[in-house]
């Protein structure tokens, strides 16, 4: 399976405006500067989109940071 | 999915129109305003939007009217959804007390929109309601006064009879929007439940597409002409190698079926008001000889425009939209050949080229989602615009045989209704004011409520002008509205004077002068002062006012724009080739 940090990260640099924005597996909202909850639903309405996977209901709110985040879609890739 | 680049590249452009749009909505609404901003950008729009938190649109608009008053908005959008119906009847209603439940849930809609338009003066725009998301009677749901589907009929009726009464409210059909989509593509349980937004992603995307259409037409940017390639895409086949005999085209084939059906699309956009042009690669007389075939629906009198020869397309659409009168910017282009269609996008910057594809049983679907012909209200005039531009090619034709011009005038003998504005007329005076390009002096954009205004606060004279002649009816074509000085009652600054091109070169401009300086005259002016402000299209008036006698006063050397004056105390009425009707309603 590829490494999804890089294409998150391209997802990010478009949601927030910011070519220079640096994403890591730490990343988090409270730690992202303008990640609000309206940029969260632009970030996951993108991703499943891209990715053509769905989130369940709650199982973002399990999440602490974009590491979670791209685990969970590494399991959600694999069970396609 | 660039959006952010997109919305840097869309915003740097020239000559966007600002407006301003307040959305009030029962749901999280920022992902709409993001796409609508984006479409309106791409349509020649600078929005500034004010958006109402989560469910508060009823506070907003009720409890709270001066945030929206002061605000400013052109338009005011309402978004709710059937999740935001406040009280459906039990299962257990009857026929007798269903009205009482539509009653009180449309009331509470009935004041927001009171609110709005006692506070903001502006359009209203509110969506219907999409189906449930679920129907507990099953087909029962629809019949019973107390389903769910049968509730959200009745509401959807009592909304569009309201907007059908009242030109500030316009409708958005959410509710086909949503079905065309289908309900298990729009509905999101995970969105609603954990961000408050109703529908999916698609779901914001078509309601954006349909508003920004909607705002086009309020503005008087709606799509006027439909222009066909033939071979493909009106009939089956390539008339020059098959023969007019065997194009297909009827009831006989699957396939000529399939073309029938376009073909009859494109007649209905006709019965309309929509202009239909052919553009194609052929021998005219080949090209004209397929609506020659008996099964074609489509007649060569259907069509305003014709051009088939081996000229490229874009310089064919480019002729006809000068002898059509009409900005590129107003026409669809729909062809089979996506080569054809990549030179014209290319070559025509502002047409509209949809990606029709090259199968028949699709064109109608991707043209009607492209929203372009968007109408906000369905007037005599849109009905018979075809029907004029066709009048306007005879007249062309008359034309030629007469030497003197003055002779030509006289022989279409024009009839003329010059008078103040009065209520019948204000919406399409408003219409007028938002979409003349060309000849308009100060391309002064002003809304229902503006232009109403301008008759009640007695500073204003407002003047339309409608011209018939031999061929016909072309309705309300011009205005001028004077406003008297404040400071000296004796000057009547012009503020506005424009004409509908379709009566360009009929001396209508001096019937409206007559009628100005007279009314102007009786009320004690003696000066009328004339702007003429350039824009990229209003060049043709730049030397208005001159020919009019009127005298230079200033020019400003930077914007090129002039002021001119015209002593109104000895005026002689001077129109020769038209006939006025004084006070045709009085």
């Amino acid at each position: 399976m590829p490494d999804l940090l890089p294409e998150i990260q391209e997802i990010f640099r478009d949601i927030f405006d910011n070519d220079k924005l640096i994403i890591t597996r730490e990343s988090n909202a409270s730690n992202v500067e303008d990640w609000d909850s309206l940029a969260h639903v632009n970030l996951v309405t993108a991703i499943e989109k891209k990715y053509k996977i769905k989130f369940g209901l709650g199982e973002l709110q399990e999440l602490k940071n974009v590491g979670d985040m791209i685990d969970l879609m590494k399991k959600k890739l694999a069970e396609k | 999915m660039k959006r952010r680049g997109l919305r840097r590249q869309l915003s740097a452009q020239e000559g966007l129109k600002e407006i301003r749009i307040a959305v009030l909505g029962g749901t999280t609404t920022n992902e709409l305003v993001d796409l609508f901003e984006l479409l309106l950008l791409n349509s020649g729009f600078r929005p500034t939007f004010y958006q109402s938190d989560y469910g508060r649109y009823y506070e907003d608009a009720v409890l709270e009217p001066e945030i929206i008053s002061n605000f400013k908005p052109d338009i005011v959008y309402v978004h709710t959804c059937s999740l935001n119906i406040q009280k459906f009847p039990p299962i257990s209603c009857t026929e007798g007390a269903l009205p009482d439940f539509v009653e009180a849930e449309i009331s509470r809609f009935r004041e927001i929109w009171k609110s709005l338009e006692a506070n903001a003066g502006c359009q209203i725009i509110q969506n219907n309601f999409e189906q449930p998301y679920s129907a507990v009677l099953g087909n029962l749901d629809t019949v019973s006064p107390g389903g769910a589907s049968r509730f959200v009929a009745e509401l959807n009726r009592k909304i569009a009879a309201e907007a059908a009464a009242n030109p500030r409210l316009l409708m958005q059909d959410l509710n086909a929007i949503a079905s065309r989509i289908g309900m298990n593509q729009w509905f999101d349980p995970e969105r609603w439940f954990s961000y408050k937004v109703a529908n999916s992603v698609e779901g914001s995307f078509a309601i954006a597409t349909s508003l920004a259409s909607m705002v086009a037409a309020i503005y008087g940017r709606s799509r006027k002409v439909l222009v066909l390639d033939l071979d493909n895409t009106v009939w089956g086949g390539v008339i020059g190698d098959d023969g007019a005999d065997k194009i297909l085209i009827g009831k006989e084939t699957p396939v000529a079926e399939a073309y029938t059906a376009f073909q009859e699309y494109c007649l209905r956009l006709r019965d309309r008001g929509i202009l239909l042009a052919v553009c194609s690669k052929n021998n005219e007389d080949v090209a004209r000889s397929g609506f020659a075939h008996p099964d074609s629906v489509l007649k060569l009198e259907h069509f305003s425009a014709f051009k088939a020869n081996w000229e490229p397309k874009h310089e064919n659409i480019l002729d006809m939209a000068k002898e059509l009168n009409l900005g590129v910017d107003s026409f669809v282009f729909v062809d089979d050949n996506p080569a054809e269609r990549a030179i014209v996008a290319a070559q025509i910057p502002g047409i509209a080229v949809p990606d029709v594809g090259s199968d028949v049983t699709r064109y109608a679907s991707i043209v009607d989602a492209g929203r372009y012909f968007e109408p906000v209200s369905l007037g005599k005039e849109d009905l018979a615009r075809a029907q004029l531009y066709g009048e306007n090619a005879q007249r062309a034709q008359l034309q030629q045989q007469f030497a003197n011009y003055g002779e030509y005038l006289d022989s279409l003998e024009m009839t003329a209704e010059v008078d103040t504005f009065n209520p019948t007329y204000m919406e399409r005076i408003a219409q007028l004011t938002n979409k003349t390009n060309q000849f308009n002096l100060t391309t002064r954009r002003y809304t229902l409520a503006e232009i109403e205004s301008t008759v009640s606060d007695g500073r204003h004279i407002g003047l339309y002008g409608k011209l018939s002649d031999r061929f016909g009816d072309n309705g309300l074509i011009s205005i001028v509205l004077g406003r008297i000085d404040a400071a000296d009652p004796s000057i009547l600054h012009l503020d506005l004077w424009l004409m509908s091109c379709r009566v360009l070169k009929r001396e209508m401009e001096i019937a409206m002068l007559d009628g100005i300086s007279e009314r102007a005259r009786d009320k004690g002016i003696r000066t009328l002062i004339g702007y003429y402000l350039p824009t990229a299209k209003n060049g043709m008036v730049a030397d208005h006012y001159e020919k009019l006698g009127f005298v230079l006063v200033s020019r400003d050397q930077q914007s090129n724009s002039t002021t001119w004056s015209l002593d109104v105390a000895n005026y002689q009425p001077r129109s020769r080739h038209i006939r006025i009707m004084e006070k045709a309603n009085a």
